[in-house]
């Protein structure tokens, strides 16, 4: 089963330069265990020790956010593309607010 | 340094007065170094004290700009009641984004914003020059 994966330039270290890569699994938890055999340390940019999906990235299946799928249990099927980005985020924080 | 066109930098500061006292946000994108488009974003926090990118905005802009072969240059935000200096926020996000340059604007003085740009490298800050062309 294949699924294309998209990589963003910021992770490009972990996949040798390529833009997308290709990998296997049912789930998106299985498809970052795949792909984390052959590009490793690629998993772990984008879930944290506590198994969840860091929030620092945004991942895309057919182009809808998984945090609005089911998360890291999306369920996937051959032919689907999955895109990693980079989310963008910040500002002058709560901190500011209260003050 | 930071070069951006007149055009450009009227644009990012009416959107920071219409948004304001939200946070505003967006990028702009470039060819070999120069500003070339400028995309203005949808604070999906709406908030007076952050941003985050709408995240299907955001995938629709990246690929519109990768697809052009162009790169991001810069983001740009506003700080609405504070100066116009990356906060601890900016600062950790910085880390994960592809910007070379962050441009913040600030509104707190609704007269007369106040306009920087900065390098945020590995958790360090500096300040740049932005140098506005025609």
């Amino acid at each position: 089963m294949a699924i294309e994966v998209r990589i963003p330039t910021i992770l490009r270290s972990y996949t040798g330069g390529e833009k997308a890569v290709s990998g296997s699994g049912a789930t998106l938890t299985a498809l970052l265990d795949d792909l984390d055999s052959r590009h490793s340390g690629l998993r772990g940019r984008l879930i944290t020790d506590e198994g969840a999906l860091h929030r620092f990235v945004n991942v895309y299946v057919n182009d809808e956010d998984v945090r609005f799928l089911g998360g890291l249990e999306t369920k996937l099927a051959d032919g689907d593309n999955v895109t990693v980005l980079p989310a963008v985020a910040g500002g002058a924080g709560p901190a500011v607010a209260g003050s | 340094m930071l070069e951006i066109p007149q055009a450009m930098l009227d644009r990012i500061e009416a959107h920071a007065r219409r948004d304001h006292p939200d946070e505003c946000c967006g990028v702009i994108a470039a060819r070999d170094g120069r500003a070339t488009r400028l995309f203005e974003m949808e604070n999906a926090e709406r908030s007076p004290t952050g941003f985050t990118f709408d995240s299907a905005e955001w995938l629709r802009v990246y690929r519109d700009v990768d697809d052009a072969d162009e790169t991001f240059l810069a983001v740009y935000h506003t700080h609405t009641k504070t100066e116009a200096y990356p906060s601890r926020t900016d600062i950790g996000w910085a880390a994960t984004t592809p910007f070379d340059h962050w441009l913040l604007v600030s509104t707190r003085d609704p007269d007369e914003l106040e306009r920087r740009s900065y390098s945020i490298v590995d958790g360090t800050v500096t300040e740049e020059e932005v140098r506005v062309t025609s």
